[in-house]
């Protein structure tokens, strides 16, 4: 599903060069659910912009789905994201004076897909457990609502990967804890997942945990005993 | 992504901010506003201008004595010449020479005291043939207009103007018939009174006395000849009125006996060369009254590049969101694009309806000021302009504040606090 080859990315700071990431190999298979961990500055973030086709590599390569990405245009890599990414962020994003039920639609909107928008958004809703607050603003939801609209925005498309960047960590512990088995749950039901994150705590749901130190993948192996959800 | 969905989305936005947008509306409705308000006044002092023109009478050609330059280069006065006499009247009214003239009638002008029992008045003095009425569109609401034979008999009778009524006669024209009055001691009776044109500006129409051209020389402009100060020509038709002015040149310069046109002792100027002078002066007010209009539109334009920007920067992380969940730059530009141009395009509609509606108001307010500006007159074409040229003005003062946005990079833009 993906298969990151020899990436590296430099970003240039005035007259320094910093190497975010150093030759980096990744293969992440359908249906896995994969935590990436490392401390601030390790890389995670910018292995996150790559995996999730906001930024591209420097050099090596990397394939979604089957589809080479790293030399693509600003629209193509939209059309990628649009289709083949569903992102969860730590400060949920949402869009503003829109209800849950039309920020779950806006990928489909941008896809220009009309067909059942409403019922496909709707079930979308639903699958996260807040069909009752569809027409909810998001000023009027909690933390842990707001972030179930956003994984149920970033289910509606049925993408190819779900990526999700630090999901909990604006959320108290007992909403972290229905988030992320939501997120498990989902992989159960056999979503690939990846999950940006740096607290064990969260990680452990994981099958598969990658850890980065300095650009460089440090450990890569299954979870030896990964929480299983309770639902 | 459709236009409804973009549309949802901009009107959205702008409801967020109501003030904000509002006042920028009100800078774009001010500037509408007063393009179309200003270019109506300036098109009405125009339509005013050319009626006052057309109640002198339509198709009008003015031939005026003139002496050709004296040697020495020295010219005398406009009109100080004598040269025209009623042979020239006569050769001009002929249809066989003259097919595309209608009618020709000479005008001999004196000074006008006139007094009855008590009252004084001053008006000019027009002395003519039994042609002018027709030919200079008056019509009379009492009594009648002299005849030929009195005007071969030199009849003392007078057609008077309703102002002269007024002041002779306190208003009443049916009180002013067969009444006498003395125009500079001499008595001539009143036979008739023409309708009011009620038409100013120009100098009132209603202020005239009018008498035989045979009573005038004989009564009023003794010592002075058979003076005729202009002849005035009725073409047949509007379309004939240069076929009419060539033929009375050529009939004028052979009575005269002149073979040199350059030579010619008369000049000739039609109702449309009044005009279009006149046409020019109300096209330059209308154009300079319409540009300091346009220039409060840029002004308001301004206003939607600045608030744009404003919008932008603070829904950067907006547009970071939209782009990680597949805006594309397109999208994101048609998005803050239409917002612009629906901002301004509010503001055109609502400017429209203001100027239109003062429009309206303006003559009501009864400015002395303005009433030589005429009624304005909202054309549609400014409208229509004025609302195009305020949605145009979005797109421009759009385009960069829009572009700034979809060329944000999504991963700075979702980090932008």
């Amino acid at each position: 599903m993906i298969e990151i080859a020899g990436v590296t990315k430099t970003y240039r700071m005035g007259s320094l060069e910093v190497h975010a990431l150093k030759r980096v190999d990744l293969n992440i298979e359908a249906g896995e659910f994969v935590a990436i961990m490392g401390a601030s500055g390790s890389g995670k973030s910018t292995l996150m912009n790559i995996i999730g086709c906001l930024d591209v590599p420097s050099s090596g390569s990397y394939a979604l789905d089957g589809i080479d990405v790293a030399n693509l245009s600003d629209d193509q890599l939209a059309l990628i994201r649009n289709r083949k990414i569903g992102f969860v962020f730590q400060s949920f994003n949402l869009i503003p004076r829109s209800s849950a039920l039309h920020n779950v639609e806006m990928p489909l909107i941008y896809a220009g897909d009309t067909e059942n928008r409403r019922e496909r958004a709707l079930a979308a809703l639903q699958a996260v457990g807040l069909s009752d607050r569809a027409q909810h603003q998001p000023s009027e939801l909690s933390g842990g609502q707001q972030q179930r609209v956003a994984v149920a925005r970033a289910l509606v498309t049925e993408p190819a990967i779900m990526l999700a960047d630090e999901p909990t960590g604006n959320l108290d512990s007992e909403s972290s804890l229905e988030i992320i088995e939501l997120i498990s749950a989902l992989n159960r039901a056999g979503r690939t997942i990846v999950l940006i994150t740096h607290e064990d705590e969260i990680a452990r749901f994981a099958r598969r945990v990658v850890r980065l130190r300095d650009g460089v993948i440090v450990s890569d192996g299954p979870q030896r005993a990964p929480v299983e959800a309770r639902v | 992504m459709n236009l409804v969905e973009a549309l949802r989305i901009a009107i959205s936005g702008l409801n967020a901010n109501r003030l904000r947008s509002g006042l920028t509306v009100l800078g774009i409705m001010i500037g509408v506003g007063a393009v179309v308000l200003l270019v109506a006044v300036g098109n009405g002092a125009s339509v005013q201008v050319t009626s006052q023109i057309e109640s002198l009478g339509s198709n009008l050609i003015y031939v005026y004595p003139s002496s050709p330059t004296a040697a020495g280069g020295v010219a005398q006065g406009f009109g100080a010449g004598q040269t025209l006499t009623m042979t020239d009247v006569q050769n001009l009214g002929d249809q066989t020479q003259a097919p595309d003239i209608a009618a020709a009638i000479p005008i001999a002008t004196a000074p006008g005291r006139m007094t009855h029992g008590s009252q004084n008045w001053f008006a000019p003095v027009s002395g003519s043939t039994q042609d002018f009425a027709a030919v200079r569109n008056y019509s009379l609401q009492v009594g009648q207009f002299f005849t030929q034979s009195q005007v071969n008999s030199s009849a003392r009778v007078v057609v008077v103007g309703q102002t002269v009524v007024d002041n002779l006669f306190g208003g009443s024209a049916q009180s002013a018939l067969n009444q006498t009055i003395e125009i500079q001691r001499q008595p001539f009776t009143v036979i008739g009174v023409f309708v009011a044109k009620g038409s100013q500006g120009l100098g009132n129409q209603d202020n005239v006395a009018v008498i035989p051209i045979t009573a005038a020389w004989n009564y009023l402009t003794g010592g002075r000849g058979k003076n005729i100060s202009q002849i005035v020509i009725q073409a047949t038709s509007a379309s004939t009125i240069t076929l009419a002015t060539q033929q009375a040149t050529q009939i004028l310069l052979t009575d005269h006996k002149i073979s040199d046109p350059a030579q010619a002792d008369f000049t000739t100027q039609s109702q449309q060369d009044i005009l279009s002078s006149y046409g020019q002066i109300t096209q330059t007010l209308t154009v300079l009254l319409g540009s300091v209009a346009a220039i409060a539109l840029v002004v308001g334009g301004i206003g939607i590049m600045n608030i744009m920007l404003v919008t932008v920067t603070e829904r950067t992380r907006e547009i970071g969101i939209r782009k990680a969940i597949g805006a594309r730059r397109t999208d994101i530009l048609l998005q803050f694009l239409i917002e612009s141009m629906f901002l301004s395009g509010v503001g055109g509609i609502l400017g429209i309806v203001v100027g239109w509606g003062g429009s309206f108001w303006l003559p009501s307010l009864k400015l002395s000021v303005l009433s030589s500006l005429g009624t304005p007159v909202v054309s549609i074409a400014s409208v229509l302009l004025a609302f195009g040229v305020s949605v145009g003005i979005g797109l421009f003062f759009g385009i960069y504040p829009a572009n700034r946005a979809a060329a944000l990079n999504p991963i700075e833009a979702l980090r932008y606090e």
